[in-house]
């Protein structure tokens, strides 16, 4: 999609725009200049709040980095340092502790948005392909930020996690070596903790080089819209500032008042309290679960009988993405369209959030009828892959779409016709 | 057509220019390995973790039925002083169903001293003593069960919990590594 360019009357901003059109880039990318699709819904906010905390935790995650100690013996107690002695210290951590949840959330939304409406379809892979390293790089990100406060969850999380990895010994017979480099060790220990360190600094950077590749794909064919046409003429399309910058800044201040709830008033229900006790080589907490955010991949991993095969799955639920493109194979992007679709799609959402609940159950309770959460996992886990694998190709297939508007603006004067009276 | 001609002609013929150009790309790809391994090498643990290497341990404080948990090398060995009832019933489990079949007389020098890591071999974490549906190990993490030889009998875990090198420097005390 051309945007417009960018004209300066001012003389010196002319002078340096000659020289670096780096204006000219903001304004048709987040500017006047790039016209989006008139018919964008709330469910197009997710992006720019997800650009939002990104610089959010880049932001907080610098200056905690600045009274934080990464060594075994002294994280944890100058994370307490952080908590009570530095100026605002709670509050900068409790901002970022919680921004890492309402991160997720609003990625996983952002994700959901892209499925119900089709953003994974031509001309956009690249673009979803991106969308779905940013997530991967994200979770490594979470991941090695949680291991820094050295508390029980902190150690047993990332002595879990690594251990994924010993799947790749038994698999080449390298008995432990795989591991042990990540570890640097024979254990979890000091060399772990630095290097996590390192990565956890390092990982978001790279994911703001990912966020404007991101972007820059994005802006080739410009936004989806919830119809799921392509926007033919400028009688279909809006400039993006002031009419999303004005939508997407109401979104974010409405998404600021739920964020500042957690970190004022409930700053740990989404954290473990077993992390505030210090790490412990020698005692497993009796039950062990990850952040909020990766339970549903967690109850996968846990719902396979067999090492190798549980953690194929659990790498495979995220890497399956990347063939949505070719799996879903109708023409009609929205699900506005494909009632069958929807049908399952809604059944896949309420089916992601139950997984959710399973990996954080202890696997021997009985949930209903007799069957345990192992059981449950296993049906769920049986759906998700299925809903890849089976529904979506059968049903892209099969399923007769409604017929589409003509176009955006043709649809939105059907809905703003007056009724005619009798 | 006659400059394809010509090319093909060049295509078949090696010139001075092929041989650089290979020789170059090789002792580029040599010289770009040699870079790349240090910087993968220096993951791996360190000269003075790997010098920490031994612990010796005295069993005269470990009463009969009891385990006794040492930290060595960053993660727990369990130290299990077995009754007769239990060395029984580690020899007798041998003929059963195993997953990672394995005699109880190959994972003990002493019958009564079972010596293991105390590392479930599915993900990590430390098994509890004396639970489970075999009367040995299970791991709360991920709900595996070891018998009382320390061998894995269900849940997802691969392999048995593994011996680690030890021997006996007098009748009382072990050196493990």
């Amino acid at each position: 999609m051309a945007s417009k360019k960018f004209e300066p009357t001012n003389p010196a901003v002319k002078w340096v725009e000659d020289r670096l059109p780096i204006m000219n880039l903001v304004y048709g990318t987040l500017g006047a200049g790039y016209d989006a699709p008139r018919n964008l819904n709330y469910w197009w906010n997710f992006g720019s709040l997800a650009g939002f905390m990104l610089v959010v935790q880049i932001l907080t995650g610098v200056i905690l980095a600045m009274h934080y100690t990464p060594h075994v013996d002294m994280a944890f107690n100058s994370v307490e340092h952080i908590m009570r002695d530095v100026n605002y210290g709670h509050i900068l951590r409790y901002v970022h502790a919680n921004g890492a949840s309402m991160f997720f959330v609003i990625v996983y939304i952002h994700i959901l948005r892209g499925f119900y409406f089709g953003s994974y379809k031509s001309p956009r892979e690249i673009l979803w392909f991106l969308g779905i390293i940013i997530f991967l790089i994200m979770m490594a990100t979470g991941f090695m930020g949680y291991v820094l406060p050295w508390g029980q969850m902190s150690f047993w999380g990332a002595k879990v996690i690594t251990n994924l990895f010993s799947v790749f010994d038994d698999l080449l017979g390298t008995d432990g070596a795989i591991v042990r480099l990540l570890w640097g060790g024979f254990a979890v220990d000091n060399p772990t903790l630095n290097r996590f360190y390192s990565l956890h600094f390092l990982l978001p950077f790279v994911l703001a080089g990912v966020v404007i590749l991101h972007i820059w794909a994005l802006h080739i064919p410009g936004s989806t819209n919830p119809l799921g046409i392509d926007a033919k003429g400028p009688q279909d399309k809006l400039p993006f500032h002031p009419y999303y910058s004005a939508k997407d800044l109401f979104g974010l201040g409405v998404f600021i008042m739920i964020f500042g709830a957690f970190v004022f008033y409930v700053p740990n229900i989404l954290g473990h309290p077993d992390n505030y006790i210090m790490a412990n080589p020698m005692s497993t907490p009796a039950h062990i679960v990850p952040e909020w955010y990766y339970l549903p991949f967690y109850a996968i991993l846990r719902s396979v009988e067999s090492k190798l095969f549980g953690v194929l799955a659990m790498f495979g639920s995220i890497l399956i993405l990347f063939a949505l493109p070719w799996l879903d194979v109708s023409k009609v992007r929205s699900l506005r369209f494909r009632p069958l679709s929807r049908f399952f799609f809604w059944i896949f959402v309420v089916n992601g959030i139950f997984l959710g609940w399973l990996g954080q159950a202890s696997l021997e309770m009985e949930v209903f009828m007799g069957l345990t959460v192992f059981d449950f996992g296993q049906i769920s886990t049986a759906y998700y892959f299925a809903y890849f694998l089976v529904i979506l190709p059968w049903v892209s297939r099969k399923e007769t779409p409604l017929p589409l508007p003509t176009s955006i603006a043709q649809h939105i004067l059907d809905k703003n016709a007056p009724k005619e009276e009798v | 057509m006659t400059a394809k001609v010509q090319d093909n002609n060049q295509d078949e013929e090696v010139t001075r220019r092929n041989f650089i150009y290979v020789a170059t790309g090789a002792v580029g790809a040599v010289g770009a390995i040699q870079v790349v391994w240090p910087l993968v090498d220096q993951m791996n643990p360190s000269a003075d973790v790997l010098a920490v290497s031994s612990l010796e341990v005295d069993l005269s404080a470990i009463v009969e039925g009891q385990t006794s948990k040492f930290l060595f090398r960053g993660s727990p060995v369990f130290v299990r002083h077995r009754t007769a009832d239990e060395i029984a019933r580690a020899e007798k489990e041998d003929n059963d169903d195993l997953k990672d079949p394995e005699k109880d007389s190959d994972r003990v020098q002493k019958k009564q001293w079972l010596v293991m890591s105390g590392v479930c071999t599915h993900l990590g974490c430390i098994p509890l003593d004396q639970q489970g549906d075999f009367g040995g190990w299970f791991c709360p993490c991920h709900g595996s069960h070891y018998d009382i030889s320390g061998r894995i009998r269900k849940g997802p875990a691969p392999t048995n919990l593994p011996v680690p090198k030890y021997v006996f420097l007098n009748d009382n005390t072990i050196k493990i590594g």
